[in-house]
Formats: structure tokens, sequence, C-alpha cells
């Protein structure tokens, strides 16, 4: 197996103060990695400087191969690195449909190929909706058209940024699912969790995060057994 | 009734042309969050490079039609060319530093028209088969006049299809929205900018071509339509085209109302000495009742600023004091160094010192962005004419009327600018400028309209070049030390307080509203005084005191010596009044120059003259 997403050395900036010290993360083909951590540790900000949206950073990320430190991003996103970012970040004033336009990227080699109706048959929700602005949905559906605009663009990897976030249980079930379809599809995923529960039916291994410090980096299994690690670094 | 029919059918034409050009800046504005103050340039530009190809192609149908749009297109072209050149590398600049480089734009505009074209008016061509009046209703309606109604609507319903049924369309909506995401979605933002500037501009190159047939093409139609369209995007709300539409369709009418009916008074003021202020009337009345404008999006108040905090205003250290020392007694010894010449354009220097720092003032330690400053700046100098015509007052009473003229102006103006935020606080500051200025542009018995008002002159005591030096320069320096002391004052912290964080200002109990409102008065009054010396100065009092070049001259000042310093407006306010002053007596070409300088020093010292001295200084502090 091939290293999709490596990540050497990763320091991060807001103004002066460091945010993220000497990040080192791997994300190999096929898998689901999740980057756990509490409120504040520094995932949502490692997923940005990953993307290259952030005005500061430092070190080397690798997509597919590639040196994408000085890349911008929306070359980062044309190569096949989506992101769907943790506040949504839906066009409010577009219909469902139009949202999923302005994701739309050309098919690529190696990654599932995405098409309006095939996203609607993944996120039924949706299918009613086509026509509705995106101001006008609630949470979960706009968890949902996230994903989805983010897959139109046909990545090979998904940066997740804390999908279950305000959503009711039900619909974190239904997203939970989701994100298995999607790894069967064959999709790399990196997500971010501040639920542990969640991640753990997800993912294969796991880092944790805390203070912009990777605290632990193993299988998700060691990580579940580590009770002290969990108390030290996840608990509130 | 008849009579009624036509005018509305005349304003509905005029409304057309109006339209055109303010579609094309609330595109621009609606995405990029830029105003573009050449968007009256690139109207001109659109009329001269249509009046020479329809000429070249000759005046057929093909010729005509294909003239126009080759123009449009063109001015398109210089758009986009602008924004690969200039914008895009300011893009991360404090917001206004695009507005300067439009500017500079507007300046080179001017002079590379004047060049090609040369001084005179030249006459629209005619459009072939659109010649004439036709019967309608039994009124003779020219038939131009009838395509130009229903030439808007086309453009609407294009501009429509545009951002609602095509990609590019829904990717400029979702721009407008959330530039970053759309960017992580893997758009290169940077073509769509570029994109935007290209139908804006060819909008408004349009609106220049497409008017020809009723008017003609000159020097000065950059300046005289920009204000117009801007009460008109501002009227609709920024970013909505219907609402553009209906703006210009509401704006026009009235003008043409009060132009046709202008023997018709209103309490002994004629209708058509109205025509130009009833138009910013009307913009402020919106405001004051839809902030947002008619169509526009209410902003949402947030109390997130983004970017980098604002650097701190620090009380003058050690080596401040000495420098301020040593330049004082430079300016005591100035006489005795440079001759009368230099003398007075020190004098009006130091002048434009004072106005730019009361400007710094309000926006630098009050946070209001004025577009309009030249108005209390003009109002003082009025202050002064009239003081000195009406009642024959001498200098040293007269010279108290500027402050209380332009303090009683900001008084009234201030009450309804503080109600608003951001870019429609800005405009309406310009709109009651232009209010000033209509006023002592057409109220001719009061204010002696275009001549203004002459024979201003200082008494025997202060009017040798020397010693008016010395009274003005006192003046100045006292108002400039006021100022800073206001800074540092309760008063300031306050102030600054509201700037920076309104909703948490407004938690712990503090007034935000009053406190901006008397920060508004007092910038007022220090503009007044420097428009007063500047009367005494120059002997005489025009509508120029109060016009939309001299708000812009200065932001410039204040943008270049760096809106977070005190010490800036100095810098800027010396550095632009003696470049002008120098290359005006140099060349014809100043605007040009000017404007080229402006550009450049936008592009490379974005943080403005003495923000790069700061982080200059910064730099070898830290290496030390």
């Amino acid at each position: 197996m091939s290293a999709m997403l490596e990540v050497e050395a990763l320091d991060a900036f807001y103004g002066r103060a460091q945010v993220l010290y000497g990040l080192e993360l791997r994300v190999q083909k096929g898998e689901v990695v999740a980057l756990v951590g509490r409120n504040g540790a520094g995932k949502s900000t490692t997923m940005k400087a990953v993307m290259g949206l952030l005005a500061r950073v430092q070190g080397r990320r690798f997509f597919a191969g590639q040196d994408i430190s000085k890349w911008s991003p929306h070359s980062i996103a044309r190569a096949g690195l989506g992101y769907v970012p943790e506040e949504r970040r839906i066009f409010t004033e577009l219909t469902v449909e139009e949202n999923l336009e302005v994701g739309r990227q050309p098919q690529r080699a190696g990654a599932p190929c995405w098409t309006p109706e095939r996203l609607f048959e993944l996120f039924p929700n949706l299918a009613e909706l086509r026509r509705r602005p995106g101001g006008q949905m609630s949470g979960g559906e706009q968890q949902m058209l996230s994903i989805a605009r983010t897959l139109m663009g046909n990545p090979s990897t998904i940066l997740l940024d804390e999908p279950s976030e305000g959503l009711a249980p039900v619909i974190v079930e239904q997203m939970a699912q989701t994100i298995n379809a999607l790894k069967d599809e064959g999709l790399t995923v990196l997500l971010s969790e501040q639920n542990l529960g969640f991640a753990a039916a997800l993912a294969d291994r796991a880092y944790v995060i805390e203070s912009g410090h990777i605290r632990f980096d193993g299988s998700m299994q060691s990580l579940l057994e580590d009770e002290d690690l969990r108390q030290q670094h996840l608990s509130l | 009734m008849d009579l009624l029919l036509q005018q509305l059918l005349t304003g509905v034409a005029s409304a057309s042309g109006l339209f055109l050009v303010a579609s094309g800046l609330t595109i621009i504005f609606g995405v990029t969050r830029i105003v573009n103050f050449a968007h009256g340039s690139l109207y001109m530009l659109g009329a001269y490079l249509a009046v020479s190809l329809i000429d070249l192609f000759g005046g057929g149908h093909l010729g005509f039609w294909g003239g126009v749009i080759l123009a449009m297109l063109a001015v398109g072209l210089i758009g986009a060319l602008f924004e690969i050149t200039v914008l895009r590398r300011i893009y991360q600049a404090p917001e206004l530093f695009q507005l300067l480089a439009t500017f500079g734009l507007v300046l080179v505009v001017q002079d590379v028209t004047l060049l090609i074209w040369g001084p005179q008016d030249l006459l629209g061509p005619r459009a072939p088969g659109l010649t004439g009046a036709t019967q309608i209703f039994g009124l003779r309606v020219p038939v131009y006049d009838l395509f130009l109604i229903a030439f808007a609507p086309l453009v609407l319903l294009v501009l429509w299809l545009l951002f609602n049924r095509t990609r590019w369309g829904i990717l400029i909506r979702a721009a407008t929205q959330d530039q970053q995401m759309v960017t992580a979605l893997g758009v290169n933002q940077k073509w769509l900018f570029t994109g935007v500037f290209f139908l804006g501009a060819a909008l408004a190159g349009l609106g220049g071509a497409i008017q020809l047939p009723k008017g003609d093409a000159n020097l000065h139609m950059d300046l005289q339509l920009i204000a117009a369209v801007f009460v008109v995007v501002v009227v609709g709300g920024m970013g909505s085209i219907l609402g553009a539409y209906l703006a210009a369709l509401l704006i026009s009418l009235i003008r043409v109302l009060l132009i046709t009916n202008a023997q018709l008074t209103f309490g002994g003021i004629a209708a058509w000495q109205m025509e130009l202020v009833s138009m910013f009337l009307v913009m402020a009345l919106v405001l004051i009742a839809r902030p947002w404008g008619l169509l526009g999006r209410r902003e949402v108040a947030s109390d997130q600023r983004s970017g980098t905090p604002e650097p701190r205003l620090r009380p003058a250290d050690a080596t401040l004091r000495i420098a301020g020392g040593l330049l004082l007694v430079v300016l005591l010894g100035l006489p005795w160094i440079v001759g009368s010449y230099f003398l007075s354009v020190a004098t009006e220097a130091l002048i434009f010192v004072l106005f730019a720092a009361s400007l710094q003032f309000l926006m630098g330690v009050g946070g209001i962005i004025s577009f309009g400053h030249a108005a209390y700046f003009g109002l003082g100098a009025y202050g002064v004419g009239l003081a000195v015509r009406h009642w024959g007052m001498s200098m040293e009473v007269a010279l108290l009327a500027a402050p209380l003229l332009a303090g009683v102006g900001a008084l009234v103006f201030g009450w309804f600018c503080v109600r608003l935020s951001g870019v429609y606080l800005a405009m309406l500051t310009l709109a009651f400028a232009q209010i000033a200025w209509s006023i002592a542009f057409q109220w001719i018995d009061l204010t002696g309209g275009d001549n203004g008002i002459i024979g201003i002159w200082p008494p025997d005591w202060a009017s040798s070049v020397t010693n008016f030096y010395y009274l003005a320069g006192a003046i100045c320096v006292i108002g400039l030390l006021c100022l800073r002391h206001l800074a540092f004052s309760p008063f300031g912290y306050t102030l600054r307080a509201g700037r920076d964080s309104p909703l948490r200002a407004d938690a712990l109990g503090i007034d935000v509203r009053q406190h901006r409102w008397f920060a508004f008065v007092l910038a007022g009054v220090f503009a007044g005084i420097a428009g007063g010396l500047f009367a005494y100065l120059k002997g005489s009092v025009s509508p120029e005191t109060l016009s939309i070049s001299l708000s812009i001259d200065a932001l410039v000042m204040v943008l270049l010596g760096g809106v977070q310093t005190l010490t800036g407006p100095i810098f800027g306010g010396a550095l632009y009044s003696v470049l002008k002053n120098e290359l005006i007596s140099l060349t014809n070409y100043w605007r040009s120059i000017l404007g080229l300088i402006i550009v450049l020093l936008v592009v490379l010292f974005p943080q403005g003259l003495a923000g790069a001295a700061e982080s200059l200084r910064g730099r070898l502090g830290t290496s030390r």
C-alpha cells in the first residue's frame, strides 16, 4: 500500500501564535484514519493547513506522491483532495443543485465518479430538496449537502472535519453508514472527531492530537484498549 | 397628463444607461468587495472608443452596432487587464487600498483620453434606423428612447440568465458568499475575479457607447456619472442587479420631473435647483428607512474582525518627540530657507495635513470611513466666504465661522451617518458631500454657483506670504496637537473600543453611536478650520472645495500615510499636496503621473508609507 496523504513536520500559526507543532501524519490508500482530540486541540487547523487554507504554515505535505506544500487550495482540490469543512459552509443563497454544481470537477482516474443522481441515491433526503436554497435546510441536511458537494469534485481522498458535530443521534447513525459506503467505494478518508465512539465505528487507525501535538499514533483497537491515554487526552 | 407621460418615457429611457453602468459596479462590488471609482472612467472610455470605432467603420447598421460591441469588449479587456496587473496584487491589503488603486486609474484614464482624443467634446453618432420620432398615444417620442427603454430590461434578462443558468454565474454567486470555500472546491478564484472585472467593465463601456446617440463623449463624464452611479447602486442595494434597475428608474424619473418642471418653485427654491440635490436626498431617505438599500441584503453584524488586528496607537516616545521638535524648528525657520513660492506651497501642505489628520481621526480612531470628507473642508471655506461676502466680516471673526458651519454640517450629516456601517456608511458620507456640493453649485444667489466667491483676503498684518504661513502653520500645528491629545484622552479610548468591538463596547454600557457622532462633529470642525484657512490662502471659495476629487485626495493622503498611525497624515498630507503642486507646475499630464505614483505606492507599500517605516523599524528593532 502506498501513502495517499503524508504530512511532515507541520507547524501552523495564527498571527504570531503557534497552534500546530511538528505534526506527522500518514494516510494510506483506501484507509479511514481518525484524528481525535478535544475541542480546540487543533483538528480543524490541521485540516485547513493540509488544504493550504492557512496563511502561515511550515513543513511539507505530500498528496498522491506529489509535493503540494506550495500549491494553492484550488490546485490541491483539483489534484483530488476533497475538503468538507466543520462549519459546512453551504452557499445559502444557492439551491441544492447549484451547490453541487459549484463542486463539480472532471472525472479522475482511480477515484469514484459522482453525478448528482448518484449522490441523491447516497443521500435520499437531498433528492427531495433539489431546488431548496441551502439556507433553508436543517443542520443534518446541510452536512449531507456539504459532503455531497465535495464528492462532486470526484476526489480520491477526503478530509472530513467533524461530520457528526451538532447532529441528532439518528442522523449521526446515518452519517456513519454513508462514510462506510464511501469507504467501500474506495475513497481514502481522514476524519476528525471529538466523538470517539463515532470514530471507532469507522476508522482503522487513529491519531490523538492535543494542544497542537500528536500524542498517539496507532490502530483504533489499541487506542480503545489504552484507558490511561484516553483519560489523559480525550476525556472531558 | 400627456406631458407627464412624455416625461415618464424620457425618464425611463435615461434610466437605461445609468442602469448599465450601475449593474457593472454592483456586480464587481458584490464579488470582490471593491468599490470601483474607475467605473465612470470605463464608461467614458466606452463612449470615446465607440465614437472612434463607429467613425472608422462608417455609420451603417453594421458599423454602428459593430462599433458599440467592439467598444464594449475593449473596455471589458481594459478592466480585466487592470485587475490582473494591479488589483490581483493587493486583494490582501487593507480594504480601501483597492479603492486608491482604482482612483489612480481614474487619473490615468483622464490623461490618456485627453492625449488620444483631445480636449473638445465629440458629438455622438446617430443610431441608423433608430433616428427621428414616432407617435405613441398621440405623443411624439424619439425612436431611440423606445430602444433604450426596451434595452435595459433585455440586459437585465441576459444578466439573470447568466447568473442563474450558467456554471460561471453560479460560481460567481457562490464566491459572493464564501470565496475561500469556492477555492477549496477546486475553482481558480483568480480567473473568476478577472472575469467579473471583464463583465463589469464591459457593462460600463456599453453604457457609455449606448448613450452616444443622445449625447456626446466628453472629459467630464467620468466623475459626473460616478456619483449618480454610486447613488443608484446604494439605493438599489449593493450587489443587487434588479435593485440597481429599480433605483436607476427612481432616480432618473425624479431628475427628469425636476428638470422639465424647472419653473415650479417650492418654498422659494426652483425645481431645477433641486435636480442634483434630489438624487442624494432620495439616497439619504432610502438608507435611513432601509440601511441596506431597496433589494440589498442586510449586512450581518459581526464582532469578529478578519485579518490582523489594528496596530495599537502609542503615545509619543522620546524619538518621536525629538523628531517632532526638529520638524517644528524646521517649520519655524522655513521662511529663511525657501522663497515665497515654496512657502505658499508649504502653507497649503500644512492646511492639507490638518485636513488629512481630521479624516485620520475619524477613520483610524473612530473607525468611520468617509468618502465625503471634503464636505466639511468646503463648508469651512464657504463659512468664511459667506461671512465675508454677506456680512463683510474681518478675518479674525470669519475664521470662526469656518469651524462653526462645518461643525453644524457635521452635526446634521453625522446624525444620519453613524446609524450605518461599512460601505453604506461610506456611500452616505459621499452623498452628503454631494448634497453640499450641489447646493453650492446650484444655489447661485447665496453661493455664487460655479464662480464661487472671490476677494477673500487676509487683513494687512497677515497678508504677506511669510505672515500668513506663520498664522496658518500655528493654527494647523495646534489643531494637530489637539487631535493627538483627543486620541489619547478617555474619549479617544472609548472611541477605539467602539471601533474594535462595537457589540462588546455596547454591552459595557458605552453609547457607541453617540461617541461616533461626537467624533464625526470633531473631525468636521477640524476639517472646517483647514477649509477656512484654505479660503484665505487662495483668496476665493469655489465648489471645488466640496468636490469628490478633494474627498478622494484626503483619502489618498490618509491611506498613503497609514490609517493607523497618528503621524501618518503628516507624511501623507505633506507629501501628496507638495507632489501634486509640483507635478501641476511641471507638466500638463500631472494626473496620469500622480495616478501611476498612487498605483505604484499601493502595490509596493500596501501598509502605507508610515506603516512601511514602522515595519522597517520593527525589523531593525528585532535584529538588534
